[in-house]
């Protein structure tokens, strides 16, 4: 019964981004080819985004800490 | 402008006057009224009643998203007209032939991209073919789509008994009740169906005149005369009233019945903004200061159009300050009472009821048949002056065919209702359960946190919907639930407002409201359509004043 539920949430949430992006609207095919790009697309910027910004935190960090250094670490 | 010496159709009017001042109740002197008044007074301040409107702003995420759906939309209309224009897909739609493809493009334009591309998808909405009188339930054709929306065919079911929130029935007097329509009945068996004529030449009947009387008695005016058809009495009449040189000063919002009426009529057009008081004056104003554009003389007629309800907005006009403002700048008022006569006000009389003001404040008065009444056609009324002229100068006269006898037959029957010369309250009964059920069904959806525009009073109820894929959903759930709704989009309305417009009849009983509103709230639930921040859930303490309604 649990599962019933979980599975209605989902093509809720699935339905929601339907009207969202005006998927509603499309013929199937074309549906299928906006699902592909978007998910294309985003699996681009997660790929991106885990490799690169922790990187660029760190260097971020680095220079800021630069930016205030010469300031006696607490050791306290 | 005044034809004095015409005695048209023979009547004396004297009586008649008499009569609207002993009913009214009101003794006049020098046009201004003393005596009983019911609400306020009429030297132009706002009435005692509260004038409570919502247009209530939605948050900025729902804008965004709309043009996010807007722009997937275009992309895919621009993708599958390369596609038909490089031969990938079949063309449905209307093209060139081969040997104009040189030619100057017919199709091309913006208006025609979005009916190939978004309207053709959600074209199963629209034009639903109904196969019963459109009263509180009605019965509609099943339709079904082989080829996404491009033809449809009939399975030849009928859907039975769907509740009606769609069609103009305000007092609902779109009745098949042969009780009620014995007299209907009645005369057309004695007059048969087709006048074959206009009103000048053979075609004004014993019923027209009988009409016309009866209009004038209803509204307290001096003359009426009615037509065929209500968009035609609009764009017929304007260009017989204004010509060039004169000024149109237009709300935003009209009607296109009034926007072509006031361009036929070549009068020189200007917009104020929907239902703002600074900007016409503004404009009356700089009409009155600068003259004629070039030769800077004065203009000869200055005239203002005005709805006295917004069927998309669902706004009552501000009729007290317009009415002022006429005073002040000596202009015309033209108040086109379309889908409020007969809705608004105590005893169904439409705006100038309403506000309790005097119907001789207004120049002309016009209003259709079509909604109240549950007829056809339209009607221009004032004093007997304008009347006359109208009546030789009007184009709908001159060439319009004219009424339909048993449909004049059937506006008198409901008027006589209305005004209780049938020997019952039925009327009156009529236009307040139409105000009760107008006030409940608008207060719950406030309640439940829909965003509603308009005037709390106004029986068109438009809910805003905002996104294009929302506008086919909503429709097709409420459908599939045995609910008929109208819902609109662009161009009809601004391109980030959509909206779901019902209208509310007083043939609704309680259960019909209940059942419509219990479906709307799960609808709103599922397609996340509660978009309003001020929910009286949230602030009671607010709309206390609004909750005195009478209960049951």
């Amino acid at each position: 019964m649990d599962f019933k539920r979980v599975k209605d949430y989902f093509y809720w949430l699935y339905f929601q981004y339907l009207l969202i992006t005006c998927s509603y609207v499309l013929e199937p095919w074309e549906r299928s080819m906006f699902d592909t790009i978007l998910v294309t697309v985003l699996a681009m910027v997660l790929y991106t985004a885990y490799v690169f910004i922790p990187i660029h935190v760190r260097l971020a960090f680095e220079f800021f800490s630069q930016m205030f250094g010469g300031q006696p670490e607490s050791t306290i | 402008m005044a034809n004095p010496s015409a005695v048209c159709n023979g009547h004396l009017h004297h009586h008649q006057k008499q009569n609207n001042l002993l009913k009214s109740g009101i003794s006049k002197k020098n046009g201004i009224a003393k005596g009983i008044k019911k609400n306020g007074v009429s030297n132009g301040s706002l009435s005692k009643k509260a004038f409570i409107e919502h247009f209530e702003q939605a948050p900025m995420y729902v804008a965004v998203l709309t043009f996010v759906g807007f722009g997937v939309g275009t992309i895919f209309g621009y993708l599958r007209d390369f596609m038909r224009a490089w031969g990938l897909e079949k063309r449905n739609i209307a093209t060139e032939r081969e040997q104009q493809k040189d030619f100057v493009p017919l199709y091309q334009d913006f208006e025609n991209f979005y009916t190939r591309n978004l309207y053709m998808r959600l074209r199963d909405n629209w034009n639903r073919p109904i196969c019963s009188v459109p009263g509180p339930q009605f019965d509609l054709m099943e339709r079904v789509t082989d080829d996404y929306n491009w033809t449809f065919r009939f399975t030849g079911r009928t859907i039975k008994n769907v509740i009606n929130m769609g069609s103009y029935n305000y007092l609902g007097f779109a009745e098949t009740d042969a009780n009620a329509l014995k007299t209907v009945a009645k005369e057309l068996q004695k007059y048969g169906t087709g006048v074959c004529s206009s009103r000048q030449e053979m075609g004004t009947l014993d019923k027209h005149v009988e009409l016309e009387q009866l209009v004038a008695r209803f509204l307290g005016v001096e003359a009426a005369m009615v037509f065929g058809m209500g968009f035609a009495t609009n764009s017929m009449n304007i260009p017989a009233l204004v010509g060039k040189g004169c000024l149109i000063l237009s709300d935003e919002l009209n009607h296109t019945s009034l926007v072509l009426g006031a361009r036929l009529s070549g009068a020189t057009i200007r917009i104020f903004k929907h239902n703002n008081m600074q900007s016409l004056e503004s404009l009356l104003r700089d009409a009155i200061i600068y003259g004629q554009p070039r030769s800077r003389r004065a203009w000869r007629k200055i005239i203002i159009l005005v709805e006295g309800i917004y069927s998309m907005e669902g706004s009552i006009v501000r009729l007290p300050e317009i009415v002022a403002l006429k005073r002040k700048y000596k202009a015309y008022l033209y108040l086109d009472e379309a889908h409020s006569i007969g809705a608004v006000g105590a005893t169904g009389r439409g705006v100038v009821e309403y506000f309790g003001m005097n119907p001789d404040d207004v120049d002309v008065l016009m209003g259709t048949f079509t909604k109240s009444f549950g007829a056809a056609g339209g009607y221009i009324a004032g004093k007997k002056d304008l009347v006359d002229f109208i009546r030789t100068h009007s184009h709908s006269a001159v060439y319009a065919t004219s009424m339909c006898p048993s449909v004049a037959e059937q506006i008198i029957r409901a008027m006589k209702c209305l005004m209780g010369l049938d020997g019952t309250t039925q009327g009156l009964q009529r236009v307040q359960k139409l105000g009760k059920n107008t006030r409940y069904f608008r207060r719950r959806l406030h309640e439940m946190g829909f965003i509603v525009y308009g005037n709390d009073d106004s029986p068109v109820v438009p809910l805003l919907l905002y996104m294009p894929g929302k506008i086919g959903a909503f429709s097709r759930r409420m459908l599939e639930k045995n609910i008929g709704v109208v819902v609109v989009g662009f161009p009809a309305t601004p391109i980030a407002e959509s909206r779901a417009r019902f209208c509310v009849s007083a043939a609704h009983t309680r259960e019909m409201l209940d059942t419509v509103l219990n479906a709307l709230d799960e609808l709103g639930d599922f397609l996340q359509l509660k978009y309003s921040r001020y929910s009286k859930a949230a602030h009671p303490e607010l709309y206390e004043e609004t909750r005195c309604e009478l209960e049951d």
